[in-house]
């Protein structure tokens, strides 16, 4: 077997490395299904009606897409210019935690106003997150794999702490079980986002706002200035700082633009979903790791990110509708990492050319 | 009062109690990084250790001491095997280590193959059968403050000490040893010497995996003698920035494990005592002091890498040096 470079790579194998790699993991986690004694085929065929053909799957799907959607987007940002934020997760929280809170504080405002708000608390939280590993990356040459990924459990803390405490402002406490069972304050009806039906399916509006989002990424890489510096810091930081790219600006930047797109992927959480802040709920769906997931198999292209979001949305949504004994959690990580396994592996054969003699 | 009730005795031994596991864990992650090879799986190795281990003294039946013999090579050799997948992508493949480990957590990690394994199992909610008690060494445990800080601890304690001494005179005093530090410094050198770069990276890869297991078992064979999923709750990550905060060293992941286990339990500590503050801000200290500690290292008189392996993270090809 001969491994030899490749100067430059067919269009059609990087589609085709990425969908071959979630064939491959199925059948990989077929092993372990039957392992367990359970029926693969009968266990994909469920998840498959589940995700996409069922009456209303199609719904659910795009509503699990959003968020990993955002944080797909969030950790392609980052990941292209290798600036490893895996704080996704937290970041999403805090957006989660700006968008209710200025849903709450504007609730007697027109409809349009408070979605503005949400998406801008949302945006601010997530960035404002971001923020504190990138100026440690920039300023004090900080690991930003470990201080972002540490954040992740503080930021969990925090969710924690805002609904269990009773002075929090984020806490219900009009009701009696709402004192007993902590709770968050429910957001009024006019913070709940509007939806556009289209034939099957319902589309969220964070749904919309994420491709938008997705677009404005790929045209900041692709045909500006400061995407082009930071495409030159992520290939190379001497040649970047030798081209007197302020790098350390670039870094703090653009951490806070990974974290401000994954605190939309919180505030649409909470403007599309969950209309409260609800801390276990979130801190179970575990969107942020998923995103990083989502845009490695994007190979970091943003419209890659929304087909890969909506296919993984779909298993993980089929995953929350068919849990319990027959389906134990579990199963979607398992799936989710192997997949990311094979794209890796696949990735040699983007790079190189294999071939036997 | 008796000194050994003391608050800085008890602190110190429960620093020593909780921040065991970390010295597995980040002795396994040193040992990989010194062949060259990062693995950010660390997380979820451990959790597969703990899930397996726990597995283990629930169905194994025999003497408690085998039993937990048995459970506790039984985490090990989980995550050695899930660690095999990491070894292959980075060494054999060239993958990039940093996505591959995350991989690797995500996989094996809370909501992937441990719970997975763990629900299949129904392991949630059961007592375990056997758990790791401290032992009273030479019956000395009720010496003033020595006592329960040296001679009141459990097995994989004392198991963790002798790894350390071992790891330290591998490193050193070997001729494998120095063979392992030439491949995580400078591959290309060690191959004109005839060393097999990928055989070495293997074999530390997976012996790091093997020992980050033992540090899962410890959750839930000594910690909290259960299984909950997610139940390290980034003790892996801690692991591996210890390895950083110990400049690549094994006496020094001594230190800081001790540090971080210091940090872990001056809340139960002082809630005991009736200090009063939110429980998330003590929960949170091990997660803050992590950042603290690492930009402290990072700058001033670290600032040339002090001690990290010249080609970590980076693989090595032949053809293309």
């Amino acid at each position: 077997m001969r491994i030899q470079r490749r100067l430059t790579t067919p269009r059609w194998l990087v589609v085709a490395v990425p969908a071959a790699s979630l064939v491959a993991a199925f059948a990989a986690a077929a092993i372990v299904l039957v392992v367990a004694g359970k029926d693969p085929i009968a266990t994909y065929s469920r998840l498959l009606d589940r995700a996409f053909l069922a009456p209303g799957a199609l719904s659910g799907t795009l509503v699990t897409a959003t968020p990993l959607l955002f944080t797909g987007l969030a950790a392609a940002a980052a990941f292209r210019i290798r600036l490893w934020n895996i704080g996704g997760e937290g970041q999403l929280y805090l957006g989660a935690v700006g968008a209710s809170g200025v849903g709450l504080v504007l609730h007697n405002q027109p409809a349009a106003v408070i979605i503005a708000g949400m998406i801008g608390g949302g945006l601010v939280a997530g960035a404002a997150w971001a923020t504190i590993p990138g100026l440690l990356k920039a300023y004090f040459n900080t690991n930003e794999i470990i201080t972002s990924l540490m954040l992740n459990y503080v930021a969990s803390l925090v969710l924690t702490y805002l609904i269990f405490d009773s002075r929090s402002f984020w806490r219900d406490l009009s009701t009696f079980s709402a004192r007993a069972f902590p709770q968050g304050k429910p957001l009024p009806d006019a913070a709940s986002w509007p939806t556009v039906g289209a034939g099957l399916a319902v589309i969220p509006f964070g749904f919309f706002v994420g491709v938008l989002a997705a677009s404005a990424l790929w045209l900041m890489y692709r045909s500006t200035i400061f995407g082009f510096q930071a495409r030159v810091l992520g290939d190379s930081p001497p040649a970047a700082r030798y081209a007197g790219i302020k790098t350390r600006r670039l870094v703090v930047a653009m951490m806070a633009l990974s974290g401000a797109l994954a605190g939309l992927g919180g505030a649409s959480e909470i403007g599309d979903f969950r209309h409260v802040l609800d801390p276990r709920g979130l801190q179970q769906s575990g969107f942020g790791y998923s995103g990083i997931v989502v845009a490695a198999l994007a190979r970091y292209n943003p419209f890659a990110v929304a087909v890969v979001a909506f296919l993984l949305g779909g298993l993980a949504n089929a995953g929350y509708s068919l849990q319990g004994p027959d389906f134990p959690a579990g199963l979607v990580g398992v799936l989710q990492g192997m997949i990311l396994f094979f794209a890796l592996g696949g990735e040699l054969l983007l790079r190189y050319r294999v071939s036997f003699q | 009062m008796n000194v050994n009730d003391s608050i800085v005795v008890v602190l110190v031994s429960s620093a020593i109690f909780y921040g065991t596991p970390l010295v597995f864990a980040a002795l396994g992650e040193l040992l990989a990084e010194r062949s060259g090879v990062l693995n950010l799986g660390v997380e979820g190795m451990m959790l597969m250790g703990a899930v397996t281990a726990f597995w283990s003294v629930q169905h194994l039946s025999g003497p408690g001491w085998l039993v937990l013999l048995l459970a506790t090579l039984i985490g090990g050799l989980a995550a050695l095997a899930v660690s095999i997948i990491h070894a292959v992508l980075v060494v054999g493949l060239r993958a990039n280590q940093i996505v591959s480990g995350l991989a690797l957590t995500i996989f094996a990690g809370a909501t992937g193959l441990s719970s997975y394994v763990g629900n299949v199992g129904k392991l949630g909610g059961q007592p375990a059968h056997h758990e790791f008690n401290a032992l009273n060494v030479l019956g000395l445990a009720d010496l003033p403050v020595v006592g329960p800080i040296l001679f009141h601890q459990n097995a994989l304690v004392y198991a963790s000490w002798a790894l350390v001494l071992i790891a330290m005179a591998y490193l050193h005093r070997t001729r494998t040893g120095l063979h392992l530090r030439a491949v995580g410094e400078s591959p290309q050198t060690a191959d004109v010497m005839g060393v097999n770069v990928a055989r070495y990276r293997y074999a530390h890869t997976l012996v790091g995996g093997l020992f980050a297991g033992v540090g899962g078992a410890y959750f839930s064979l000594a910690i909290t003698p259960n299984w909950i999923d997610g139940m390290t709750s980034g003790a892996g990550w801690i692991a591996i920035a210890l390895v950083i905060f110990a400049f690549w060293r094994p006496e020094m992941t001594l230190a800081g494990a001790y540090l971080f286990g210091l940090f872990s339990s001056l809340g139960f500590v002082l809630q005991a005592r009736q200090v009063h503050l939110p429980p998330e801000v003590f929960a949170s200290l091990p997660y803050l002091m992590t950042v603290v500690v690492l930009v402290a290292v990072s700058t001033g008189w670290a600032k040339q890498r002090l001690g990290a392996p010249a080609a970590l993270g980076t693989p090595y090809v032949r053809e293309e040096r």
